[in-house]
C-alpha cells in the first residue's frame, strides 16, 4: 500500500511523509461543526476526547509546517472550545461531561456521551493538554485567538481535579452515572503523569497536595535484562505524557532518588521492548530486534489457537506489554515513531524494516493500530497476517507530536512556557533542568 | 471441623474416606481420665495443635490434645492436602494438552476422568493423615480427647465432660470459610472448600466467586478437569495485595485455559430455577445474569472462636479472632493461641511456626516473637506465585528506598528446557545495599523456589552473598542466584572499570 519508495528517502523525508500521513487523520475525521474527532476512521465511529486533544495539539504543528493555514486551525480549534464550553455537563445520562470532565466517548454530531462509556479522568487531562496548547500557540491579538486563550483557560480552570479524588489521595480513573467512581485503582507507573500535573496545578479546584507522592509510592524500580527502570509494561504508558512534556533533565523526588529521569526512563523501556523482542519467548513471527514494540491497540479479537504446536490465545483491543505480557503477537507499529526522541536510532530501523518487510502492513506512510504477523495465511488472514482495520486517532496523534518533538522540539516548547504545565510540576516536586530556567522555553 | 464429618455417611463413601475417619477419629476411641494438672492443653488437632502437642511431649510435658473433628485440622482434611493433589491432576491435563509443545503427541480428545482425579485425592488425603493417627499421637505420650473443649475458668478446661485443669493451655481451633454476603446464595446452594471435594461428578458449567488464592486455584484446577468455569472477581485484577505483574500473568494464564474471567463484577444476588442456580453480576452500572450448575465460595476465612466459652477464661476475642501480643499470649496470661484462630496469615506453615513459639514461651519461659518471623506463601495455581518479605509499596509507604532485580523465567535455561518459561524471580533490595526486603517469584515451582529467598533473609544473607551459593546447572531455581548476578553487574561501575582496566592492562606488560 506504500505508494512511495520508502528506502530510498532520506530519514527526515521519511519522517516528514509519516508525520503528514498521520496529521492527515485529522482533516479527514473531524466534524468542523463542532470540532470532535473520531476516535477511528472506521465507519460510524464516535468521538474520543483524547483523540479531540491530540488534534488541538497537532493543529499548531499543521500550520507550522504548512499543511494548514492559521485561520483554518484557529477555526477548527474554537469550534471543538465553543463545543465543550457550551456541552451539557451534570449527573444525568444525556450530557457531555460532569464536574468539568468530559466522557470519553461521544457522538459524532450530537457530543452527547455514548456506549455508556465513562467519564474519564485521563482521556480529560489529555483533552485539557490539547486546549493548552492551543492557548499557547494562538497567541494572535485578533478576536479568534484571543476567544481561543480565554476558552482554553477557562475550561481547564472548570475541571473539579479535587472532586475526581473521591475519598484517596490519587484520582480516580472514571466515574459513571449509576455506580459512581470507579473502584479501578492507580497501581504503578502510567501515562497518568500529565492528569496530575494539571490536577495539582489548577488555580481553582486543585487535587491536593498529596494525589502525586501518593501514585508515584506505587511504583516499582526493577533491574530487568540489564535495565534499571521503572516499569510500565505497555509502550504508551513511557510516550502519552511526554508528548506535552519534556521530562529529560527535570526531576521529581523518585527520579531524584534513583538518579534518572523520565525522559531516561522512557528510552530505557524502548530498548527493553526491543530487547525483548529479541528473546520472542512465545515464538512469535517477526519478532526481532527490529520488529517489536507492545503497546494498547486493536488486535485481532478473542480466540484461542495452537500454531506451531504453541496454544496461544489472541485478544482484540487491549494493551499489551514487555516483558510481563500480556503478548499475542501483535505489534503496534506507531510505537516506533511515538518513542522516536527517545531512541531515535533503533526506532528509524525499525519502522525502515517495517517498510521493507512488511510494505502492505503501512497505508501510504500512515501505520495501523497493530498487526499480528504470526497469523500469517492463517484463519482468513492474509500474508502478512491480521492487520487493523483502518486507523486509530490516538495513534496518529501521538505520531504526528513526537515526530515533531524529535524533529523541532514545537509542542515541548509551547508546553515548557506555559505557566499551568511549570505550576503542576513544581507542585508534584519536580525540580531542575529547564524548570530552573525562567521561561523555560530555551531549547 | 463440622461434626458431621466424622460420620461416614456424610461422605461420598469410598473406602479411603472410611479409613480416614478410622486413624483420624477413631469410632470406638476411649478419652483418657485426666490425671493432676496438665503442663499444656491443647484445643484443635490441626497443623498448630498438633505441632505444640508432640513438641510439648517429646520434651516431657504432660499433654492433652483435644479435636471434635477429625485430626489434622482442615489442612489435611479440607485444605491443601486434598486441593492440591487435583491440582496435581489438573496439571497432568495441561501438559497432556500441550503435549505437541513438549515435542509429544496430544491425546484427541483429552478424556477427563473427574471420578478417578477424585479417587486419588482421597486415597492421598488418607496417606497422610496416618503419619498423625490417633494411636500415633497416644503413643508419643499426649492424652487425646475426641469431643468439644470449652474452658470452664481461667485454668480449666471441659473436654468431652471431663475437667482438664492446666498451667498452660493453647488455643489452635483454626478457621471455616466465611460467606459472601449474597442473597439467596445459601438458599441456592454453594460449594465451599469443606464439602468441594465430596463431589463426585465434574459440575459442567461453574461460577467461582472471587479471586483470591483459594478462588484461582479452584477456578483453574476445575477448568482443567472439564468445568467450564466463570471466575468472578469484584477488584481490577485477582489475588489483591500480590504484586501487579504476578496478577496479570495469571489472568493471562488463567484466560488461556479457558477460565471466563470477570474482572471488576461483582455477584449481588443468586437463585434457583428449574434444577439450575441463576447469578446477578454488576459491572460498574451494568447487570448481566448467568446460568450455572454449581457455585464455589468462601473466599474469607473466619476464625473459630464460637463454642469455646472463651469468656468463661477471659479471653478477648473479635471477628479477626483471638487477640494475642506478639508472644502469642492471650488477655489470659496462662492460655496462648496459635494458628488461624489468631493469625493474619492463615497458613498450615505459619500456624506450626506459631506453635513452636507457643510451646517455647508457655512452657519454658521463652520469649520468641511472632514479628520476627520470616513467612513465605504461595498460590498453587499454574504458574505457582509466590511470596515473602515486604513488597516494595509496603517499603515505599515506610519511606524505604526500594530496587528490585528482576530475572525472567524465559531468561532461565532450564526453564525454557522444561517448557515452563512463563514468570518471574523478583528480589527487592533496600537500594544502595544487597540487604534483601522481600521477594515475589511466579514460575510453575515458585513455591519450591521461594524457599533460597526466605533462608537467605532469615540468615541476614544479601543479595552479593546469594550470588555466590551454587546452584547445580541446569535447574530452575537458577533463577535465584541469576537475581544476585544481575545485582553484581550493577556493582561494576565506571570507576571500579577503570580501575579493573588500568590493573589488567598494567599485567600485560
Amino acid at each position: 500500500m506504500l505508494r512511495a519508495e520508502p528506502a530510498a528517502l532520506s530519514d527526515d523525508d521519511l519522517l516528514d511523509r509519516y508525520q503528514r500521513a498521520a496529521f492527515d487523520y485529522f482533516r479527514e475525521n473531524v466534524n468542523p461543526e463542532n470540532g470532535l474527532v473520531a476516535d477511528t476512521s472506521r465507519p460510524n465511529s464516535p468521538a474520543s476526547i483524547a483523540v479531540v486533544g491530540f488534534a488541538l495539539s497537532c493543529y499548531p504543528i499543521g500550520v507550522e509546517r504548512g499543511w494548514m493555514t492559521r485561520d483554518s486551525a484557529a477555526e477548527l480549534t474554537l469550534a471543538a472550545l465553543r463545543f465543550f464550553w457550551k456541552s451539557p455537563q451534570g449527573n444525568g445520562d444525556d450530557v457531555t461531561g460532569h464536574k468539568g470532565f468530559y466522557y470519553h466517548f461521544l457522538d459524532m454530531r450530537t457530543g452527547r456521551r455514548v456506549w455508556r462509556c465513562e467519564l474519564s479522568m485521563v482521556d480529560t487531562a489529555l483533552l485539557v493538554a490539547g486546549m493548552l496548547v492551543a492557548g499557547s500557540y494562538f497567541s494572535g491579538d485578533n478576536e479568534e485567538e484571543r476567544e481561543i486563550r480565554e476558552l482554553a483557560e477557562a475550561l481547564y480552570r472548570r475541571v473539579d481535579w479535587r472532586w475526581a479524588q473521591g475519598s484517596t489521595p490519587t484520582l480516580r480513573q472514571g466515574w459513571k452515572p449509576k455506580s459512581g467512581f470507579l473502584h479501578y485503582g492507580w497501581e504503578g507507573y502510567n501515562e497518568a503523569t500529565i492528569l496530575y500535573v494539571l490536577s495539582m496545578a489548577s488555580p481553582d479546584s486543585p487535587s491536593s497536595d498529596d494525589s502525586y507522592s501518593g501514585w508515584t509510592a506505587t511504583y516499582q524500580w526493577e533491574n530487568i535484562y540489564g535495565y534499571d527502570v521503572l516499569y510500565g509494561g505497555p509502550l504508551f504508558m513511557h510516550q502519552f505524557s511526554h508528548a506535552w512534556i519534556d521530562f529529560a533533565g527535570i526531576r521529581d523526588a523518585f527520579m531524584r532518588e534513583k538518579d534518572s529521569d523520565y525522559f531516561e526512563n522512557s528510552r530505557r523501556a524502548t530498548y527493553l521492548h526491543r530487547d525483548y523482542a529479541r528473546r520472542n519467548p512465545y515464538d512469535f513471527s517477526g519478532y526481532d530486534e527490529n520488529l517489536w514494540g507492545l503497546s494498547a491497540g486493536d488486535g485481532p479479537g478473542g480466540f484461542r489457537a495452537s500454531i506451531e504446536r504453541r496454544r496461544h490465545r489472541f485478544s482484540g483491543y487491549a494493551a499489551r506489554g514487555a516483558p510481563f505480557g500480556p503478548d499475542d503477537g501483535t505489534i503496534a507499529p506507531w510505537s516506533y515513531l511515538a518513542s522516536l526522541p527517545f531512541a531515535p536510532d533503533i526506532c528509524i530501523a525499525a519502522l525502515r524494516h517495517l517498510g521493507d518487510r512488511y510494505a502492505g502492513v503501512v497505508d501510504n506512510f500512515r501505520l495501523p493500530s497493530g498487526f499480528n504477523p504470526t497469523l500469517a495465511n492463517r484463519r482468513k488472514f492474509g500474508r502478512h497476517g491480521w492487520v487493523s482495520e483502518g486507523h486509530y486517532g490516538l495513534d496518529q496523534g501521538i505520531v504526528v507530536m513526537m515526530i515533531e518533538n524529535h524533529r523541532s522540539r514545537l509542542i515541548w516548547k509551547l508546553m515548557r512556557s506555559n505557566q499551568h504545565i511549570r505550576r503542576g510540576l513544581h507542585k508534584a516536586g519536580f525540580t531542575g533542568g529547564w524548570l530552573s530556567k525562567d521561561g523555560g522555553d530555551a531549547a | 471441623m463440622p461434626r458431621d464429618r466424622t460420620k461416614e455417611t456424610a461422605f461420598p463413601v469410598d473406602g479411603s474416606d472410611i479409613s480416614l475417619v478410622r486413624t483420624a477419629h477413631p469410632p470406638n476411641w476411649k478419652n483418657p481420665e485426666p490425671d493432676g494438672p496438665y503442663n499444656l492443653v491443647v484445643i484443635g488437632a490441626g497443623p498448630a495443635g498438633l505441632t505444640a502437642a508432640r513438641e510439648a511431649a517429646a520434651l516431657g510435658a504432660k499433654v492433652a490434645l483435644i479435636e471434635r473433628g477429625l485430626i489434622g485440622g482442615a489442612s489435611v482434611n479440607t485444605g491443601c492436602i486434598p486441593s492440591k493433589s487435583i491440582i496435581r491432576t489438573a496439571r497432568l491435563y495441561a501438559d497432556m494438552h500441550d503435549a505437541e509443545n513438549f515435542g509429544g503427541d496430544t491425546p484427541k480428545p483429552v478424556r477427563v476422568d473427574f471420578q478417578r482425579a477424585m479417587t486419588r485425592m482421597r486415597q492421598i488425603r488418607q496417606r497422610i493423615s496416618r503419619a498423625v493417627s490417633a494411636e500415633t499421637l497416644a503413643s508419643e505420650g499426649i492424652d487425646l480427647y475426641f469431643g468439644e473443649g470449652r474452658f470452664s475458668g481461667p485454668d480449666t478446661i471441659m473436654a468431652a465432660g471431663k475437667i482438664l485443669r492446666f498451667r498452660k493451655a493453647m488455643v489452635a481451633t483454626g478457621a471455616r470459610a466465611s460467606l459472601p454476603a449474597i442473597p439467596g446464595l445459601v438458599e441456592a446452594g454453594y460449594l465451599s472448600n469443606e464439602t468441594m471435594f465430596d463431589l463426585v461428578d465434574c459440575p459442567k458449567r461453574l461460577l467461582v466467586i472471587g479471586g483470591g488464592p483459594l478462588g484461582c486455584e479452584t477456578a483453574q484446577a476445575l477448568c482443567l478437569l472439564g468445568a467450564e468455569v466463570i471466575l468472578a472477581q469484584n477488584d481490577p485484577m485477582f489475588l489483591p495485595g500480590e504484586e501487579r505483574d504476578a496478577a496479570q500473568i495469571l489472568s493471562d494464564a488463567l484466560a488461556r485455559e479457558g477460565v471466563e474471567v470477570r474482572l471488576n463484577t461483582e455477584v449481588v444476588a443468586v437463585r434457583a430455577e428449574g434444577g439450575r442456580k441463576l447469578a446477578d453480576l454488576v459491572r460498574d452500572d451494568e447487570t448481566m445474569t448467568i446460568s450455572i450448575d454449581e457455585i464455589v465460595t468462601g473466599i474469607g476465612r473466619s476464625p473459630n472462636v464460637d463454642g469455646l466459652d472463651l469468656e468463661n477464661a477471659g479471653v478477648a476475642y473479635d471477628a479477626d479472632g483471638i487477640r494475642v501480643d506478639d508472644y502469642l499470649r492471650t488477655t489470659n496470661p496462662r492460655v496462648y493461641a496459635a494458628g488461624d484462630v489468631c493469625l493474619k496469615h492463615k497458613f498450615a506453615h505459619t500456624a506450626e511456626a506459631s506453635a513452636r513459639i507457643v510451646v517455647q514461651n508457655a512452657l519454658f519461659l521463652g520469649r520468641s516473637r511472632l514479628s520476627k518471623l520470616v513467612v513465605p506463601w504461595c498460590t498453587y495455581t499454574d504458574p505457582e506465585i509466590a511470596h515473602v518479605g515486604v513488597y516494595p509499596a509496603e517499603a515505599r509507604q515506610d519511606g524505604i528506598p526500594v530496587k528490585t532485580y528482576t530475572v525472567l523465567m524465559h531468561d532461565v535455561a532450564r526453564a525454557v528446557m522444561d517448557g515452563e518459561e512463563e514468570g518471574f524471580v523478583k528480589i527487592h533490595v533496600r537500594e544502595g545495599s544487597d540487604r534483601i526486603l522481600g521477594a515475589t517469584v511466579v514460575a510453575r515451582h515458585a513455591g519450591e523456589m521461594i524457599n533460597a529467598v526466605s533462608l537467605a533473609i532469615r540468615s541476614g544473607m544479601g543479595l552479593h552473598a546469594l550470588a555466590d551459593v551454587i546452584h547445580p546447572f541446569p535447574t530452575q531455581a537458577q533463577g535465584i542466584k541469576m537475581a544476585g548476578d544481575a545485582y553484581r553487574r550493577t556493582r561494576i561501575t565506571s570507576f571500579w572499570r577503570r580501575v579493573s582496566e588500568r590493573w589488567l592492562a598494567w599485567s600485560r606488560r
